[in-house]
């Protein structure tokens, strides 16, 4: 099984030749389905190169990076991180709409930040470093 | 409502006694990959992003609260003339009086333009350094000390301006090494540079 971090979520799924997965676990770590058009998420559908696809496999790396995300292996290519690509982060900050997130509270409890709506939200981050 | 997030790879139990001390009633979230940096495309801690009640984001990240007044302090002593004291505790207070006057009447918000024309750019190489930052502490935490140290210090030459991420590889690699001495020769190689670019209130 391979680790796949994505900025959100960290998935295991079964891969061969670097990230060549099944459409399905394709789309359950991307957010992508795989459709005679290419991977389509919502309405957006991204054509894919010909050789990134055989039958129902999909190479995500080629994908990813067509996206404009980088990919990034560990030396034994058994752990890969799936990047924001820069365009889709500036394009989320443009709107001004504020990123949703989850993260745990220090008793592991997640919370949600768009639970907040209708409150003025001081967001603030600190560190002990 | 008040949402602090630690940027603290080492997780929950290291800022325990710093969340203990505060004694907050608000949110005190853990970020162990810096997720939040990666959304908000942030480069140091302390930052802020004022948020209204539609979920709009009336001010970009900015410093909140600190200054630069710490890079002139006594590196023997670790103190700071009482001036440089008067004028960070002034210049905090002011920031915190700027957030409770937008709580009740709306000041310092930004109009949409000038909120977006304030907004930090996400670059390419700043994508991958975030990308290879998510790897670095993974691999770390998988016991892979080396390539994860590698990835890390790869993710800081793309994205320099970040001092979270180099600082929080310091702390991996050793408790108190992001403020110890290669911390202060990053700090005066910035020269006229901020460290804390302080906020245009």
């Amino acid at each position: 099984m391979t680790v796949i971090l994505t900025p959100t979520a960290e998935y295991k799924v079964s891969t061969r030749d670097g990230l060549w997965m099944s459409a399905a676990d394709a789309e359950k770590v991307t957010g992508w389905a795989l459709k005679p058009e290419g991977m389509c998420r919502d309405e957006r559908c991204v054509p894919l190169p010909a050789a990134a696809v055989k039958g129902r496999e999909v190479d995500v790396e080629a994908f990813w990076q067509r996206l404009g995300g980088p990919v990034i292996a560990s030396q034994d290519g058994d752990a890969w991180a799936l990047g924001a690509p820069a365009d889709e982060r500036n394009a989320a900050l443009e709107v001004l709409q504020a990123p949703d997130f989850t993260l745990p509270d220090v008793d592991g409890k997640p919370r949600t930040l768009s639970e907040l709506r209708g409150k003025k939200v001081f967001l603030a981050t600190w560190a002990s470093w | 409502m008040v949402v602090a997030v630690a940027e603290e790879s080492r997780g929950a139990d290291h800022a325990r006694p710093w969340i203990e001390e505060a004694k907050s009633g608000y949110w005190q979230l853990i970020d162990t990959e810096h997720r939040l940096s990666d959304l908000y495309n942030l480069v140091n801690v302390p930052q802020a992003v004022w948020i209204d009640e539609q979920g709009r984001i009336v001010r970009p990240p900015e410093t909140a609260g600190s200054t630069d007044h710490f890079r002139r302090m006594d590196l023997k002593t670790r103190t700071m003339s009482p001036e440089d004291q008067a004028e960070r505790l002034a210049a905090r207070q002011a920031y915190l009086d700027a957030v409770r006057a937008w709580v009740t009447t709306g000041k310092h918000a930004l109009p949409a333009d000038a909120a977006r024309a304030a907004l930090p750019k996400v670059t390419p190489e700043i994508a991958e350094a975030r990308a290879r930052f998510r790897l670095g502490v993974w691999l770390r935490d998988d016991g892979r000390t080396v390539e994860g140290d590698r990835q890390m210090n790869t993710a800081s030459g793309l994205h320099p301006e970040s001092w979270s991420m180099w600082r929080q590889a310091a702390d991996l690699d050793e408790v108190g090494k992001a403020s110890g001495p290669d911390f202060w020769k990053r700090v005066q190689a910035l020269g006229d540079r901020p460290y804390y670019p302080p906020p245009k209130l």
